[in-house]
């Protein structure tokens, strides 16, 4: 590969400097799938690198072995290690880590809500007063300042349950620099804030470089990428594909090295058949998580729903599954007003949900893939309610190799496959029970690319065959691949009804974030 | 925010007893004469005690169950060690007693920490073991008042400026632990590890070894306990105590500690076992019999965990705008 | 990242790679068969008297009545939820009978007050935690005091006696030669609750639930319904035992059955359904309560006391679940 060049200099940067903190040649492997094989990244003093990958390329992973959480694998085969100036050092537990001077902002925010927004910066380290005691005036008095210095106008009293994501967001990054790292690590720091706020954590990170502090930012954002990095590192599918300067590279070929293949071919062709009106949506309001949602969809159309994370998309599609009850909204389904208090209802009505979260609400893991399948079909295999094994199987078998389910036998269970498999079972699930509206919440969000490209293809299938899709997506190449028409939201509400030519990554993210 | 929450609930607990003590002097004055509310606080202490460790042990999303069993199997080591040797001072009896406690709490939380079993299990199997030992260690047989030497007894029953020791002690304990329980590191360790576990470990914080220290101080309390009451009461045997991790567990929930974890603080337990005492100081005196205690220790229990529940219903993530820091 | 899904991309999935004997064969329940053996063998050397039928048949007593609600609280806890007021139920039902008594009710009517006192306890607590979104386990704590409560209130230090006659039949009443009622009941209600387990929708949605209750939930399980129904069958089968009991006893004290939860659960957690949730079998918990019955009428022979017996049983509930897992940390070492 002709990025193997890049590789060779990542031992020291052109300037002469040593990395602060480097991994070198680390595996890490989960039952039945290599998440990290035999990676190598660098991060020096004073610079900004930059982590790109695909969702499921190892990103989160290399975050989780720098802070303590994983450990990479250990053997004779695998000899890698983590140095820090250039020393192997190991960090069994999160503290170590932080004692080592790393400090990292997560994805998702991991804090307390019900502690105080003080104590959520300095829980672990706080303030210390007379006989070692927690002094907490001091604490307060210096989480005022924190947040201040981030621009972040946040009373430190509050608890932290009672404020919204991107405050939350705020505070995570207020306990990142209330430890005086050397390392900071930002994953998608920019994912869930405002444009505003995006601007002000720009600089703060010319700030933390201008500290001396090596930074490595993780994001989808090609811009911001260009915008504030220095140095650039790609994986794919758990491998390290390529570094180097960013001043080197181009945007076209980052996103190659990323994808390792041109983007433009990636989507099916659609034969636009767009039918009759089949789901109508009123009024749809919930106290705290969305507002006002009205649309229709029609058969064979492919409604994209698109947004920045916690926009309330994925709240909203709960609510229309009968998950947690809106305080007003209608839903007809062709033509005819349904009630729907449950998920049960939901299904009952022909309205099925492929959650975000597979692990958790998508598939029951430690059941096998056949039981996973009919569990909402199971009126249909059994008789008098006494199962009847050889239906479920014939059930299974036929929706399954629709979708081209690799498994070892269908009696497995769904833990044991990968991500892309399990999506698939929980898609084979929702079409066995003839639905007529399939909503798809980050359908490919965690999976490898080739089972990427089957999940689109077999969307636009379903499509094709006259199924009302909606899809949430927050990769905006999908959005625009794949959707028919797109609506965006923003802090719980629809701020726009895209399509045509009005469906431009552009007009999407001004939309988003509100610019 | 918070501080108005906590306030609140625990106002309302605070009113709730006034209400309680109101209704009684209402019909029967003496009951609220200063002479008889410090001998109902004395007799709550016990329960005081407990509840301080059991509200710990939930904080961190476990609970101990054993509480009543090693409160028991302690007292009647001590019980017949002060017969075996009545000179033993006092001073190590403490001693014995809280070491002893402490080893028994460690036991629970080695089990759940190291070997990851549920807590309810350890606990109700602990429960059992424990009461099984004291009928081997005693043959069935009560250690009475007339066994114990006049300085074993005493020390629960000194006063010092007008306030038995055993209240004492219940309150040094609860100034103690507000101090460790707001004050350090592992105090609020133990909330952070019941809050979110996950968080938690991403802070450094080991879940595990957190709920091992939440058993050991509920045992420490268990085991120090244990002498009082027996002393207090001068008898010991295999009963002693029986289903009084109920009330110790009632005495929680009723204090707004929520079982589910990271909800509670020592005023909240101190109020709900002070709830709890003044109820069963009451029954007699308003001619209830005693057999109604049981039945309104439960009820009191379902009436706590539904109003809790109530109260930290969650509310969904926040996401629009103008329902930020609205609740 | 990248997926090894084995033994590779087979186009042809085969329903099952192992047989379900062999499957079998390898659990859970053949170990404790083989326990349960072992014990009997033991017990048949240590004592002359434990090999005659009339023996044998009165060492059933010992678990015939907490075994036929460990059928339901089995199916409770695959679900992720526990009932530790089963004792009091027992307590209260039988109060109940014994009220009906002292009204001049006949057996009929002591059978209704018996097992509507059960369904309603159970529907109490069904409700409180799938209405309410209580945690069971705090709920019985509760409801484990308020309804022996109740019996105290009612009863004080009192006993009802005076039961019918013909009443005697369910908990003393032989069927065939030594074949006891109430055998016979446990072994049908074992065949209920397996083919209620292993062999309905409503089985499956109990293990569904259990494994993971937000996924049932999102599969379209109606998750609340199915845990009420258990609660319910719960408090139900507590009623039933009540009626043995009581009638076995011939007396109902407000103290009556206490302690039984934790033998419940015992049997419940040694017949390998797992405490947390979402695996389990009826036919682990028939062998476990053998198991149990056969320990306590060993012990018994050799004249040990009560009490010690109850160490062993909660020795045997930590040990149960200890054991294996202090195994598979000494084997990866």
């Amino acid at each position: 590969m002709q990025m193997q060049s890049h590789i060779m200099d990542s031992a020291s940067d052109s300037s002469g400097a040593l990395p602060v903190l480097s991994l070198d040649g680390i595996t890490k492997s989960f039952p039945g799938v290599v998440a990290l094989s035999d990676v190598s990244l660098s991060l020096y003093p004073g610079q900004v690198t930059a982590l790109v990958g695909e969702n499921g390329a190892g990103k989160s992973t290399v975050v989780k072995i720098f802070t303590g959480i994983y450990q990479p694998d250990s053997g004779h085969d695998t000899s890698g290690s983590i140095r820090v100036d250039g020393e192997a050092m190991s960090f069994p537990t999160a503290q170590d880590a932080a004692n080592a001077g790393i400090t990292a902002i997560h994805q998702e925010t991991v804090l307390f809500d019900e502690l105080s927004v003080a104590e959520n910066i300095f829980l672990g380290h706080a303030p210390r007063g007379r006989f070692g005691l927690i002094d907490w005036a001091e604490m307060a008095q210096r989480a005022t300042e924190l947040l201040n210095s981030i621009g972040a106008d946040i009373d430190p009293g509050h608890k932290l349950r009672d404020l919204g994501i991107a405050n939350k967001h705020l505070v995570a990054i207020a306990r990142a620099l209330s430890i005086d790292a050397r390392v900071v690590i930002m994953d998608e720091p920019t994912a869930a804030l405002s444009h505003k706020e995006i601007h002000e954590l720009y600089d703060l990170v010319e700030k933390l470089k201008s500290q001396g502090k090596a930074i490595l930012f993780i994001s989808h954002k090609f811009d911001e990428i260009f915008r504030i990095a220095d140095r650039f590192t790609v994986f794919r599918d758990g491998q390290l594909v390529g570094d180097g300067r960013i001043d080197e590279i181009t945007e076209s070929e980052l996103v190659k090295m990323m994808v390792g293949r041109d983007v433009s071919q990636i989507f099916p062709q659609r034969r636009s058949s767009i039918g009759d009106k089949t789901l109508h949506v009123g009024g749809y309001n919930h106290p705290t998580e969305f507002a006002d949602i009205s649309f229709e969809l029609s058969r064979g159309e492919i409604l994209g729903f698109y947004g920045l994370v916690g926009a309330g998309r994925s709240e909203f599609m709960q609510a229309l599954f009968g998950i947690t009850a809106p305080s007003s909204g209608k839903v007809q389904i062709d033509g005819q007003s349904v009630a729907i208090h449950s998920p049960a209802d939901a299904v009952a009505n022909g309205i099925v949900y492929v959650p975000e979260d597979r692990g958790k609400q998508g598939a029951i893991t430690a059941l096998p893939i056949f039981q996973n399948v009919t569990l909402p079909s199971l009126g249909r295999t059994s008789k008098n309610n006494f199962l009847r094994l050889a239906e479920e199987f014939k059930l299974t078998r036929e929706y399954t190799e629709r979708l081209d389910l690799r498994a070892a036998s269908l009696d497995t269970n769904v833990a044991n496959l990968s991500g892309g498999n399990q999506q698939k079972v929980v898609i084979a699930k929702w079409l066995a029970t003839q639905p007529k509206v399939i909503i798809l919440d980050e359908p490919t969000k965690g999976i490898d690319i080739g089972s990427k490209a089957a999940v689109h293809e077999f969307m636009a299938e379903l499509a094709d065959q006259g199924l009302a899709v909606i899809m949430v997506s927050s990769e905006i190449p999908e959005i625009l691949g794949m959707s028919d028409r797109v609506i965006v939201m923003r802090e719980g509400r629809m701020v726009a009804e895209l399509s045509g030519d009005e469906l431009t990554p552009e007009t999407l993210v001004r939309h988003a974030a509100g610019i | 925010m918070l501080k108005r929450l906590i306030a609140s609930r625990e106002m309302l607990l605070v009113g709730a007893i006034v209400l309680l003590l109101a209704l009684i002097a209402t019909r029967f004055p003496a009951f609220v004469a200063p002479s008889n509310l410090v001998a109902v606080f004395n007799d709550t202490s016990p329960l005081i005690l407990l509840a301080i460790g059991q509200m710990i042990v939930i904080l961190t999303r476990c609970i101990d169950l054993s509480v009543a069993a090693n409160l028991a199997l302690t007292g009647m080591v001590v019980a017949m060690i002060n017969v075996a040797a009545p000179g033993t001072p006092v001073a190590v009896i403490l001693l014995v007693a809280i070491v002893m406690g402490t080893l028994m709490g460690m036991f629970n939380g080695i089990l759940v920490w190291k070997l990851d079993i549920p807590p309810i299990v350890v606990t109700l199997g602990t429960m059992t073991i424990f009461r099984g030992i004291i009928f081997l260690l005693s043959n069935g047989k009560w250690v009475n008042s007339h066994e114990m030497s006049p300085t074993f007894k005493a020390f629960p029953r000194a006063e010092l400026i007008g306030l038995p020791m055993l209240s004492w002690v219940a309150i040094i304990a609860v100034a103690l632990f507000v101090i460790i329980m707001t004050r350090t590191t592992l105090g609020r360790a133990f909330y952070a590890v019941g809050g979110n576990p996950h968080a938690a470990t991403y802070t450094g914080i080991n879940v595990g070894r957190t709920q091992f220290w939440a058993f050991t101080i509920s045992g420490a309390l268990a085991g120090l306990t244990g002498y009082l009451w027996v002393s207090r009461y001068a008898v010991a045997y295999v009963d002693i105590a029986g289903g009084f991790e109920l009330d110790v567990v009632a005495a929680c929930v009723i204090g707004g500690v929520s079982i589910a974890g990271g909800l509670g603080t020592i005023g909240g337990a101190l109020l709900g076992a002070l709830f709890i005492g003044v109820i069963k100081n009451a029954l007699p005196v308003i001619n209830i019999s005693p057999f109604w205690q049981l039945a309104i220790s439960g009820a009191a229990i379902i009436i706590a965990v539904a109003f809790n529940a109530r109260a930290n219903r969650e509310k969904g993530r926040i996401i629009l705008k103008s329902a930020e820091h609205a609740a | 990242m990248t997926a090894i899904d084995q033994p590779s991309q087979n186009r042809n999935v085969p329903d099952r790679l192992q047989s379900t004997a062999a499957q079998r064969l390898k659990s859970w329940e053949s170990l404790l068969l083989m326990v349960a053996l072992a014990i009997f063998i033991a017990n048949s050397f240590a004592s002359p008297y434990f090999l005659n039928a009339w023996n044998l048949s009165d060492a059933t007593f010992n678990f015939t009545e907490k075994a036929m609600i460990a059928f339901a609280m089995a199916l409770l806890i695959i679900s992720g939820e526990i009932d530790l007021s089963v004792a009091s139920i027992i307590a209260l039902a039988s109060t109940a009978m014994g009220a009906a008594v002292q009204a001049g009710a006949g057996t009929p009517v002591l059978l209704l007050a018996g097992l509507g006192t059960g369904l309603l306890c159970g529907a109490f607590n069904g409700l409180l935690v799938t209405r309410m979104g209580l945690p069971s386990i705090v709920v019985t704590i509760g409801t484990m005091s308020l309804f022996r409560g109740i019996s105290y209130i009612i009863l004080g230090d009192q006993a009802y006696r005076g039961y019918p006659a013909d009443f005697a039949f369910f908990g003393q009443g032989y069927v065939f030669w030594v074949i006891s009622f109430e055998f016979v009941l446990f072994a049908i209600l074992a065949v209920i609750y397996g083919v209620i387990l292993h062999m309905t929708n409503f089985g499956r949605a109990v293990y569904a639930i259990g494994n993971n209750p937000t996924g049932a939930l999102f599969s379209g399980i109606r998750v609340a319904r199915v845990k009420f129904i258990l609660f319910l069958l719960t408090g139900l089968m507590a009623g039933v035992a009540a009626i043995c009991l009581t009638s076995r006893l011939g007396s109902t004290r407000p103290s009556i059955a206490l302690g039984w939860e934790l033998e419940v659960v015992t049997m419940v957690v040694l017949g390998g359904v797992n405490i947390l949730g979402g695996s389990g079998t009826i036919p682990g918990v028939v062998i476990a309560a053998f198991v149990m019955g056969l320990v306590t009428f060993g012990l018994g022979l050799l004249n040990v006391p009560g009490i010690v017996m109850s160490i062993v049983i909660g020795a045997l509930l930590i040990g149960v679940i200890a054991l294996p897992r202090l195994w598979t940390m000494w084997k990866t070492r």
